[in-house]
């Protein structure tokens, strides 16, 4: 049976809307006890592998963050109550310990997005997709550093070459586009492991439609381009 | 500082590779009384004198570090077990042994912190060496067979062995892909025929045939 590659592109998007619902229901059918036992410390964990792991800055996990937000400082004040009853300092370590584990992740996951905003960061505000995946906090970082850069390009080179020369984001008043803005490498090979079985297309639309199929577990190499939706919707991770 | 790895070393530095293995469950042999303990990764305990129960391995090591367990070592890390596990590793030219994921990490833990608690250690310890030398060997030496593929499947390749083999296979992959990507139309015509026919036949990973 040979699905063509557009049912197959609107089976990955059915499912991954399935399987977005049930996670905000709270009630899959077919994964019932992976989505319940999976913690939040889980969550940070893969959200901060796949932000590492891919080549652009993915979507932002606001709620995500949130929480763990809360519950660090929900554990900090309990440790604090902890010392000052006198509690086993033995118990008060281990929970500083799961603290420190949760805050590393917390910490790294938005540094390595930060990273990337500065890498990229006149392609995330030009491109709506990219600007759509940042923070409230990021944008106005992103905004302000590029607004910086952009001044400190202009006072220190820009304003002293011909006037054809001057912009920013453009080679010359003669490019078609923004070719002075680097954008990041889609192409680039990652590592990823499937939750569940999927089959995905290895090119583009009107190349040959080649499919690979991944099981449930199996590790690829794979470029990064055909894994991106379903990076997003969750049915991959990156490794 | 979190977060900074060096990109053209490796993408995940050791430590943060150990990290992540730190998470999986072991189980340890308590011998004192401690109520349960309410992470915010999960609840674990209570813990009973001599009753067995199911921890994280960073939790363990730092029990056992402060003298309050013991550990029993997961059944894959027998002697025997190992031992089958080097020969069909040597036997075979192409394909990995099943293994945990975090197998290279929680041996490592085990044998620096553990090493009471673990039946004939130093055997341990060189059959597990011994099973890393054959198996990332082995990778090396299948780096040839990726040509010109979108995808490769790695079965049974631990964390370890993919974060080390990762940075030369991507720049490899990504070579092969660039000169392999089937032409643009604008392109097409200016090919001559065979070079053509060429970029079609170029081995490629067996796809499952349908």
């Amino acid at each position: 049976l040979n699905l063509s590659s557009g049912e197959g592109e609107r089976e990955i998007e059915r499912e991954a809307d399935l399987m977005a619902s049930n996670s905000e229901a709270g009630e899959s059918s077919a994964d019932y006890e992976t989505m319940m036992s999976t913690s939040d410390v889980e969550l940070l964990k893969r959200a901060w592998r796949n932000e590492k792991a891919a080549p652009e800055i993915l979507q932002y996990e606001g709620a995500l963050v949130q929480r763990a937000k809360e519950q660090i400082e929900l554990v900090e004040e309990t440790i604090d109550d902890y010392v000052e009853n006198g509690i086993d300092p033995l118990v008060v370590s281990l929970y500083q310990m799961d603290l420190d584990r949760t805050q590393f992740l917390l910490r790294s996951y938005l540094r390595v997005r930060l990273l990337k905003i500065e890498k990229f960061m006149f392609h995330n505000l030009k491109s709506e997709e990219a600007e759509r995946r940042l923070s409230e906090q990021e944008k106005v970082f992103a905004t302000r550093c590029a607004d910086d850069l952009a001044k400190h390009f202009e006072e220190s080179v820009l304003l002293k070459l011909p006037e054809n020369y001057q912009s920013v984001l453009k080679q010359s008043l003669i490019s078609e586009v923004d070719d002075m803005v680097p954008q990041p490498h889609l192409d680039t090979f990652v590592v990823c492991r499937s939750k569940n079985f999927v089959s995905l297309n290895l090119y583009e639309e009107g190349e040959s439609p080649e499919t690979v199929e991944m099981e449930r577990g199996d590790l690829y190499f794979i470029r990064y381009k055909i894994v991106k939706r379903a990076i997003e919707s969750g049915q991959i991770d990156l490794i | 500082m979190a977060g900074q790895t060096d990109p053209h070393i490796s993408l995940f530095s050791p430590q943060e590779i150990e990290f992540m293995a730190e998470d999986e469950l072991v189980e340890i042999v308590p011998n004192m009384n401690m109520e349960q303990l309410n992470f915010i990764s999960g609840d674990f305990g209570r813990f009973i004198p001599q009753i067995p129960t199911k921890v994280p391995l960073w939790l363990a090591v730092a029990l056992k570090r402060r003298g309050k367990c013991t550990f029993r070592p997961p059944g894959w890390m027998s002697v025997d077990n190992l031992t089958q596990i080097l020969e069909a590793e040597r036997e075979s030219q192409s394909t990995f042994q099943a293994l945990p994921f975090s197998y290279v990490e929680i041996a490592r833990l085990l044998i620096d912190h553990a090493r009471d608690d673990i039946p004939d250690m130093f055997m341990v310890r060189s059959l597990v060496e011994d099973i890393r030398d054959v198996r990332l060997h082995k990778l090396e030496t299948n780096l040839g067979s990726f040509q010109g593929t979108s995808a490769v499947k790695i079965s049974n390749v631990s964390a370890m062995e993919v974060n080390i083999v990762r940075p030369f296979v991507r720049r490899a992959l990504e070579a092969f892909y660039k000169h392999d990507k089937p032409e643009a139309d604008v392109d097409r015509d200016t090919r001559s025929s065979r070079q053509q026919r060429e970029a079609n036949n170029e081995p490629r990973r067996p796809l499952r045939q349908r």
